[in-house]
């Protein structure tokens, strides 16, 4: 098996099952009467450090397959990403309910408008929502092909803004203690950091290079996004 | 920040186990006449369903099992499960509570005298945590107003200052500066001296469980969960107003007062509804936690929205 065939038959339906068992557990929970004392807050925050995990796993697929040099791992991307918008939804969907039905209220969509508005956590917590629903959509594969590959991937750096959001929606609804959206926010900040560091080496690295194999740099930036469409194994690089 | 206990506990304060297991057996059965009382609905009412509102009426009691392991006591952790998990640490027993300040006698109670000298009653009372959910628990305790009356306060004394334990080998929380420790509230005098504001020994009938702040703690009702301070080692009464911990950390947020208000938001959440913990619909959050009748009269005059 190459890289790519053992990623795609092995680690693939392995993370897959794995993004699974917080909605299993959840859903245990509920059928089974296992949840805390607040049942619609333990589902609450259980669907919404999921979502903020599952993002950042996203965000990790880029640089540990700079650092491992395994190129095949991009094809984990979608399905992770696609995973944090469902408990996204989930969690959303969740506070929804709690603003409105059972609060004895109609489900009213001036209500959350209401509560959005007033409540900076809410604020941030609701754009980052609203940032990765277009992410979702353009997801598929015709997407990449009809937004072309550039623009898609613009298009889809919208999730650095979404997961900041989110580490802040996080830091700005905790009472006291807060250290796990404050490590949430060092992972973010070093994720976005390798990026950061990684792109400025390449460039130098093209700039050493010389100007004809500028071209070759700009393919080798669309590579990952062919490969995930095509499937196909790595290049060297 | 220093503790005074006493160098050595005279063998006179040791309670003869023969008696302490007999005060137990007492407790028991103490507290189930009180629960048939109360179910009888000749105790519990006046202070149960003070002022009924709509839909209010159905004060059921929380079971002991979510009583126990829902708790903010930060002294064990920042999640609601983790005082239950961790606080086995917490030895309530021996234990000292020095009751000293503006007063004309400054007095140092053990535990056993506490529950000697003020015999507990149970009093069924709603509890309001400022994060918007709610309980009924049947507390053991028995007035403040009783302890400060034995210490008799001065005419200089305005309000009452109570101090957790600082102790990170028994409060293993209190190794992480979530909060300045050690956990401090207060209260004015005349809050303290309110007949429904009380010292709680125990719940359901039985010695509190450390995860409810064992062996003592304060329970004010009209007032958001916060003031109730847990696990009591110093009551001290003073002339100026006490600082208490949550309005250090985050003035803007919490209060001195925290008396339980719909009007009154919190800046991050509303206030106008609770849940009651098992039910899964909120219901709505009366003035003083459905105590207006009893303690509005303290407030009278004040701007509660600026004094929240």
């Amino acid at each position: 098996m190459t890289q790519g065939q053992w990623i795609r038959r092995v680690v693939k339906p392995a993370v897959f099952v794995g993004a699974l068992v917080p909605f299993v557990m959840l859903g245990g929970d509920i059928a089974t009467g296992g949840l805390a004392a607040d049942p619609i807050e333990d589902i609450t925050h259980r669907t919404g450090l999921t979502a903020i995990t599952l993002l950042m796993a996203t965000l990790a697929v880029t640089p540990l397959r700079r650092l491992l040099r395994l190129n095949a791992l991009i094809q984990l991307r979608r399905m992770l990403g696609l995973f944090a918008f469902f408990y996204v939804s989930l969690h959303f969907s969740t506070y929804v309910m709690d603003q409105t039905l059972f609060s004895g209220q109609g489900l009213s969509p001036a209500l959350i408008a209401e509560d959005v508005a007033k409540r900076p956590y809410v604020t941030v917590g609701f754009t980052a929502l609203l940032l990765l629903v277009p992410l979702a959509v353009t997801s598929t594969t015709g997407w990449v092909k009809r937004l072309g590959a550039q623009r898609w991937q613009r298009l889809h750096r919208l999730v650095y803004v979404a997961a900041a959001l989110a580490v802040l929606h996080f830091l700005w609804l905790v009472k006291a203690d807060v250290r796990r959206p404050v490590i949430y926010g060092l992972v973010l900040v070093g994720l976005l950091g390798f990026r950061l560091v990684s792109e400025r080496l390449r460039a130098r690295a093209r700039a050493a290079v010389g100007p004809s194999r500028s071209g070759a740099a700009v393919s080798v930036v669309r590579a990952p996004v062919s490969e995930e469409m095509a499937g196909r194994s790595p290049d060297s690089r | 920040m220093l503790i005074k206990r006493p160098a050595d506990i005279r063998s006179s304060d040791i309670t003869d186990e023969a008696f302490y297991l007999n005060r137990r057996a007492f407790l028991a059965t103490a507290a189930g006449a009180a629960g048939a009382v109360v179910a009888a609905g000749a105790l519990g009412r006046p202070l149960r369903a003070a002022t009924p509102a709509a839909g209010q009426n159905d004060d059921e009691l929380t079971p002991y099992d979510k009583v126990t392991s829902y708790n903010n006591f930060y002294e064990f952790g920042t999640d609601k499960g983790d005082p239950k998990a961790h606080a086995h640490t917490l030895r309530p027993r021996p234990w000292t509570v020095s009751v000293e300040g503006e007063v004309h006698q400054p007095t140092t109670f053990g535990i056993d005298d506490l529950w000697q000298r003020f015999p507990p009653e149970e009093r069924v009372y709603r509890l309001r945590c400022v994060e918007a959910w709610s309980m009924v628990i049947p507390w053991l305790g028995f007035p403040l107003k009783a302890l400060l009356d034995a210490v008799r306060p001065t005419s200089a004394a305005q309000y009452v200052e109570f101090t957790t334990l600082l102790d990170a080998e028994q409060m293993p929380g209190q190794k992480r500066q979530v909060l300045p420790w050690p956990y401090v509230e207060g209260l004015r005098l005349d809050e303290a001296m309110h007949p429904l504001t009380m010292l709680a020994l125990g719940l359901y009938g039985k010695p509190l469980p450390n995860q409810n702040g064992a062996p003592v703690r304060l329970v004010v009702p009209w007032k958001y969960g916060f003031k109730s301070i847990k696990s009591i080692v110093r009551v001290r009464l003073t002339r100026t107003q006490p600082r208490n911990t949550w309005n250090v950390v985050a003035p803007r947020e919490y209060g001195f007062y925290a008396n339980v208000n719909p009007t009154v938001d919190h800046p991050r959440w509303s206030q106008a509804r609770e849940r009651r913990i098992g039910d899964l619909f909120k219901r709505p959050t009366l003035m003083f936690n459905g105590y207006a009748e009893q303690v509005a009269g303290l407030y009278r005059g004040m701007d509660l929205r600026r004094n929240y």
